[in-house]
């Protein structure tokens, strides 16, 4: 909340009036050169893979530098048909769950954790944040067999359900924060008209707080569309690869064809850039309350 | 109705079962698997003490991944904690104002690009025909430094850990980024009637303030590269050789190649212990800075 209000007020404050502007335009002439140069070292790399995503491969071995000649939609068309598809409906399907359960249950944690005085609450709350410590990394092995054991190895839920547990607790972290700013009296005239713990949940606080479940959402979903070695280890059936692990397997698939390739990791980056560009807010507000990558 | 004493559990209990069962569990396990040895797909373990880790200890693609995994923290802290520091100052600094959102968002983006995505479109910059970056030392004139940056022993990680640089200073950038904003304007305005540049405030006003913010930075920056994965995995998959090969691969590749639980069970005992004191020292420097 604070950062945003901070962001807020320096992109409304007005510039300072300075007596000398053509001194501080000089003395920013060093500091616009390093922000150009590495503007071009992040926005060439992904200029090129647009570019050369619309190209026949002969024609990127020709010249990867130019625009196409002419612009190959077909491209998308073909990586979508050899996968992509399929990686794309799975991927939703795991970020979609993935992001309802880990949102709905840390929302129900937190409100038992902030709304409730009982013996063990601050346990309770160290053992939720420790988590946050924990890499997955670590505990590959037992949670293999684990998910063996459950009989979901090579389900959606060997994916969801490891998700959801890791994004628990800074999702906790992040709602927490917010639920301790609702005023007592709120929920107290609630419970004086005979309102039960529940309600007062599903009609006070989830509607108050839509701002940081929201929030809780992107981080999850930006989380979980980008993971990695759960998505390859847990899951071996082609039809239900995610993308991230999908296209090794799509990569393999088309080793020579480099421009499906390429339109390929196009359609699998396009949803969360497209979401993080519209939803910066909540993005950034994410980062500053919960400071834990992935 | 039920008591006011249970009603609470109730509402935690979910988190804390899936918690439980998924996170805290299998870390528990794990330290009892290490001293094992075992196949993933038959229920007999057998007992061998300490024996993973003495066979690990004396394994020398344990040390390169170790040294590798060094590598990733020295070079990360430097470009990532540093440079990310600097591009926040720059972004946040007056003169840059008008343009600073454009500039944070483009900075950003790698960040919410998937690793796998980045990976690939790196194993095309490094292509040794057409990629992109020989291209470009062939257009500056600098031929002989052409190469198969990913192929070769001596560039194989340095490659590798170029990607992850390039994909995460924006992230530690936009941490500094609202760190700095943070910082009340004053302190700024005493520093220029001072007479102090733009570099004295840097270091007199802007780092001292976000130490918090560094603290963090450099936490997640260190335990990312002692646990990182993706990148190498995706990129050469440890190798040429094991030229490439950090912890997180040996482990995947004892665990899923070799067939060897136990011992890969091991090598994520050391990867927890590492990053564990990691943390631990950081908190201890962290304090200690406060103090004085």
């Amino acid at each position: 909340m604070e950062t945003n209000k901070a962001i807020a007020q320096q992109e409304f404050n007005p510039v300072m009036k300075k007596p000398f502007r053509y001194k501080s335009a000089v003395q920013g002439i060093p500091l616009f050169s390093i922000l150009i140069f590495y503007f071009i070292v992040i926005a060439y790399p992904l200029f090129w893979m647009v570019i050369n995503s619309f190209k026949t491969t002969e024609e990127i071995f020709a010249n990867s530098w130019a625009l196409p000649q002419s612009w190959l939609v077909s491209n998308y068309a073909h990586a979508w048909e050899t996968g992509i598809s399929g990686y794309f409906l799975n991927s939703t399907i795991v970020t979609v769950s993935t992001c309802l359960l880990t949102v709905f249950l840390s929302a129900l944690g937190a409100y038992g954790l902030t709304r409730f005085e009982f013996k063990g609450k601050n346990t309770l709350l160290i053992i939720c944040m420790a988590g946050m410590m924990l890499s997955p990394q670590v505990s590959l092995v037992p949670l293999y067999k684990l998910i063996q054991a459950l009989g979901i190895h090579d389900t959606y839920l060997a994916l969801i359900l490891p998700y959801v547990a890791y994004r628990i607790p800074i999702t906790i972290l992040l709602i927490r924060a917010a639920f301790l700013d609702v005023p007592k009296e709120l929920e107290e005239s609630a419970f004086l008209d005979g309102c039960s713990t529940w309600t007062v949940f599903t009609k006070i606080f989830i509607p108050l707080n839509l701002p940081i479940l929201l929030t809780g959402v992107v981080l999850t979903a930006y989380f979980t569309w980008n993971e990695f070695m759960f998505a390859l280890i847990f899951v071996d059936s082609e039809a239900l690869k995610t993308i991230p692990a999908g296209l090794m397997q799509f990569r393999d698939a088309l080793q020579t064809n480099w421009g499906v390739l390429l339109a390929g990791l196009m359609i699998s980056a396009a949803p969360i850039i497209i979401l993080f560009l519209f939803m910066q807010k909540y993005f950034i507000r994410g980062l500053a309350s919960g400071s834990v990558k992935g | 109705m039920l008591s006011r004493k249970v009603v609470p559990f109730l509402y935690i209990a979910p988190c804390l079962l899936l918690m439980g069962v998924f996170v805290y569990y299998p870390i528990i396990e794990n330290f009892r698997f290490s001293f094992y040895e075992f196949s993933a797909f038959s229920p007999d373990k057998v007992f061998v003490g300490f024996e993973n880790f003495l066979t690990l200890f004396q394994d020398e693609v344990f040390y390169i991944a170790l040294k590798n995994n060094i590598w990733y923290a020295v070079i990360s802290i430097i470009f990532q904690v540093f440079g990310g520091l600097v591009l926040a100052a720059i972004l946040e600094d007056p003169v840059t104002r008008f343009v600073s959102s454009f500039f944070r968002t483009v900075f950003f983006l790698p960040v919410v690009i998937s690793i796998t995505v980045i990976a690939l479109l790196f194993s095309f910059i490094y292509n040794p025909d057409i990629g992109l970056l020989n291209s470009l030392l062939t257009l500056l004139g600098l031929e002989e430094w052409t190469r198969a940056w990913l192929g070769e022993s001596e560039t194989a990680i340095f490659a590798v850990i170029a990607v992850s640089q390039w994909q995460s200073i924006g992230y530690i950038m936009m941490l500094f980024i609202i760190a700095i904003q943070a910082i009340p304007k004053e302190l700024y305005e005493a520093a220029e009637i001072d007479g102090a540049g733009k570099i004295r405030k840097f270091i007199y006003v802007t780092v001292p303030q976000v130490k918090e913010m560094l603290f963090v930075a450099t936490l997640i920056t260190l335990t990312g590269a002692f646990t990182v994965f993706n990148e190498p995995y995706i990129l050469t998959g440890g190798g040429p050789g094991n030229a490439s090969e950090v912890l997180g691969t040996l482990l995947y590749n004892s665990a899923f190649f070799k067939d060897q639980m136990g011992y890969a069970s091991a090598i994520a005992t050391v990867i927890l212990i590492l990053t564990l004191l990691v943390s631990l020292v950081q908190m201890k420097l962290f304090k200690t800075g406060k103090d004085g």
